[in-house]
């Protein structure tokens, strides 16, 4: 009797720390910290914050987290979309950083007309912002319908926009290089005694939404059901293409946003350079959140983690004087580590040689 | 196992779409653009030349395409062996065939770890390919920052030399017959080409690719050794993306950090033109060839048209992607139904 007890209380015990290991969100959060720690070590004064002025005199904060938390803007608003298109339709959207670029072209255009030097907003901004948000998501829309009604492969499907994208920017701008008055960079920076920067603002609103949606509607549960099953879903009374497009057009929303803030940052846009390569970005934040390439898993806390954890990396490799171009050979060699640890198989590896979790499923085997 | 079997009949036609798409897209040309050039023989030369490299790489492609797989690192890989190689020439004496071995090492490694890592250790190949991407660029940054140029006699030698068939040839302006000239590159692409075809059909390897792709459990059922037919997939893109890599530094005699950024994505799209999808088990290597021909050409017809906005060859290629990946969609959707 006592024996059982014992080996009861020990898998209670490993059960607790499985369950803090096995959570999805463990292995994206204790690899932010890390970075931070790091950054820490690096730069001693990483964590302060302080409340300077800017060229015109407006107090601004500055700091290491303030700028992390501001340029990770745009890679958090398009992680959120890009995570449901995986979800959804088991594949990622290559298009997003071109479509930014129409995006960018179409605001550029409302905004600054035909002139190159505007003295004044053309159009209000709200109107070039509505004006953004339905490209982006008309563009999302596109992408939909190959996806959802074609079949086509998600990847195969964006990649005609991939293609087109930052001519068809150019094109809306009418080949001009227009830069547009400095009340438009309200949104990418500073509102004038406002300390905050504007993106971070944004970025909470966003975030606020796109969890209270998921939290009051079924949106996630149904995306999660048509990632994981297809016909089964439509055998409950859903419409997978249905669902796989709104998962798109929310994305092209997404994209809106982004390409907004973006396009306010420094308030002109150059088409064939803006964001490169910020879709791979994007699918690695899903990546690093935990999600599944494959579609059917929806870990949206993750992914935005993911997309600070980017965020944070690309600062802290600047901060060391590594050559923007070199880059991208850190993030390979972290994105390989990061991405085996959670593959099943390596998974499978550890936990084999671990005896305490062999105990613990022995134990649930039993009890079965 | 229904697919399987529909799979020739599909690929026939989506064949016959994509070369007779470009036979008549050369006739027009040559009809209504003839005094820009289409009607030269060298015209056609010169597609091949500048595309040689991108047909190889994309028959690498096709390849992991037909398995299952993707492989986005390609355009990073060329640009790593053309800067390592350029350096090897300018500083470190290497030749001709030490600057191949070197390429085809390159290329060789990159397939090999991201083939295991896909394959033996069931990581998504997305994701894999693209830190192989991101390597391959940020490797060249650690190399060399600048743009660079090839100094080295022996290659410069070699890479400028030209085949010229006898009574091939254009007469100029001025009367005087110009001989036709074609680069040593093409032959090579020609040869991979034909290789990847015999392999594909005829051998055991190139046919369990088939197998994976379709269905890989009744592959597995059948005897074949999946995983190791995945890895021999990206280990065999490696080798093509090596081969291409060499070809294009043969064909530009530089290097920079922007090179051959999106040639991954061209040759992905010219293998979904040549009718290879993407889910698997279905492509053949000479729709990817025509694939690589047809993308070249309408940028050469869109350029010749003479429109001064720069934007419409880019719009050009998508369109025409957009009608084949429609096309292909629909048929397949027909023949289920």
């Amino acid at each position: 009797m006592a024996k059982n007890n014992k080996k009861a209380d020990t898998h209670h015990e490993v059960s607790a720390m499985k369950k803090i290991i096995k959570h999805k969100l463990f292995i994206p959060i204790v690899f932010l910290m890390f970075l931070l720690l790091i950054n820490i070590f690096i730069k001693p004064g990483f964590l302060r914050i302080s409340l300077g002025k800017d060229s015109s005199g407006n107090p601004v904060l500055i700091g290491n987290i303030i700028n992390i938390l501001n340029n990770a803007t745009e890679l958090v608003i398009l992680a959120i979309g890009m995570t449901l298109v995986t979800s959804s339709s088991k594949g990622q959207d290559i298009s997003v950083g071109s479509t930014i670029a129409i995006v960018g072209g179409v605001i550029m255009r409302v905004i600054c007309g035909n002139e190159t030097q505007p003295t004044r907003l053309m159009a209000p901004i709200i109107v070039a912002l509505i004006l953004g948000c339905l490209a982006g998501m008309a563009c999302g829309a596109f992408n939909g319908i190959l996806v959802a009604k074609f079949n086509i492969q998600p990847m195969v499907a964006t990649l005609i926009l991939f293609t087109a994208g930052r001519s068809i920017g150019s094109m809306a701008m009418g080949g001009l290089k227009p830069k547009a008055v400095a009340s438009f960079g309200y949104y990418g920076n500073f509102i004038p005694g406002f300390p905050i920067p504007t993106p971070i603002i944004i970025t909470i609103v966003v975030v606020a939404i796109t969890f209270l949606v998921l939290k009051k509607t079924n949106l996630g549960l149904y995306t999660r059901a048509v990632g994981i099953n297809d016909k089964s879903s439509r055998l409950n009374g859903l419409s997978p293409a249905r669902i796989k497009f709104l998962t798109y057009v929310i994305m092209g929303f997404c994209v809106g946003i982004a390409g907004f803030v973006q396009s306010s940052r420094v308030q002109t846009v150059n088409p064939y350079t803006i964001v490169p390569g910020i879709e791979m970005d994007a699918i690695l934040a899903v990546a690093l959140g935990g999600n599944s390439l494959g579609g059917g898993t929806l870990n949206m806390a993750g992914s935005i983690i993911g997309a600070y954890t980017i965020q944070t990396l690309t600062s802290m490799l600047t901060t060391l004087n590594v050559n923007t171009n070199a880059v991208p050979v850190f993030k390979a060699v972290i994105i390989i580590i990061l991405v085996a640890i959670q593959t099943p198989t390596v998974k499978k590896f550890f936990s084999s040689k671990v005896p305490l979790s062999k105990l613990a499923t022995n134990n649930g085997k039993e009890r079965g | 196992m229904l697919k399987r079997k529909q799979a020739p009949s599909d690929t026939a036609f989506l064949l016959t779409i994509t070369i007779s798409m470009f036979v008549v897209i050369y006739i027009l040309s040559i009809m209504f653009l003839g005094d820009k050039g289409f009607n030269k023989i060298q015209m056609l030369f010169n597609l091949f030349n500048e595309n040689a490299a991108l047909i190889v790489i994309a028959c690498g492609l096709t390849v992991v395409m037909i398995t299952g797989s993707i492989d986005i690192s390609v355009g990073g890989v060329t640009a790593l062996i053309c800067t390592s190689c350029i350096v090897c020439l300018n500083k470190y004496d290497f030749n001709f065939f030490t600057a191949l071995i070197l390429a085809l090492a390159i290329g060789l490694a990159f397939g090999a770890v991201q083939g295991f890592l896909i394959a033996y250790l069931e990581m998504q190949p997305f994701i894999v390919t693209l830190a192989g991407m991101f390597l391959g660029r940020g490797l060249v940054a650690l190399i060399e920052v600048n743009q660079i140029q090839v100094d080295n006699k022996g290659f410069e030698l070699l890479s400028g030399a030209r085949i010229e068939i006898p009574f091939l040839g254009d007469i100029n302006k001025k009367g005087v017959f110009i001989q036709s000239k074609l680069e040593y590159g093409v032959v090579v692409a020609l040869i991979i080409v034909f290789v990847m075809l015999w392999l594909l059909k005829k051998t055991n390897l190139g046919r369990s690719f088939y197998a994976v792709g379709g269905n890989s459990q009744s592959a597995l059922t059948l005897g074949i050794n999946v995983k190791k037919t995945r890895f021999n997939a990206h280990l065999l893109c490696g080798l093509l993306a090596g081969i291409g890599g060499f070809l294009y530094l043969f064909h530009t005699r530089s290097g920079s950090v922007q090179q051959a950024t999106g040639l991954e994505m061209d040759a992905i799209s010219a293998s979904i033109i040549g009718g290879t999808l993407l889910t698997g088990g279905v492509g053949n290597i000479l729709g990817t060839l025509f694939g690589v021909l047809i993308n070249g050409l309408v940028l050469l017809v869109v350029t010749a048209i003479g429109n001064q906005d720069p934007w419409w060859p880019q719009i050009t290629r998508a369109g025409m992607l957009c009608f084949f990946i429609v096309l292909q969609s629909i048929i397949c959707s027909r023949k289920k139904k």
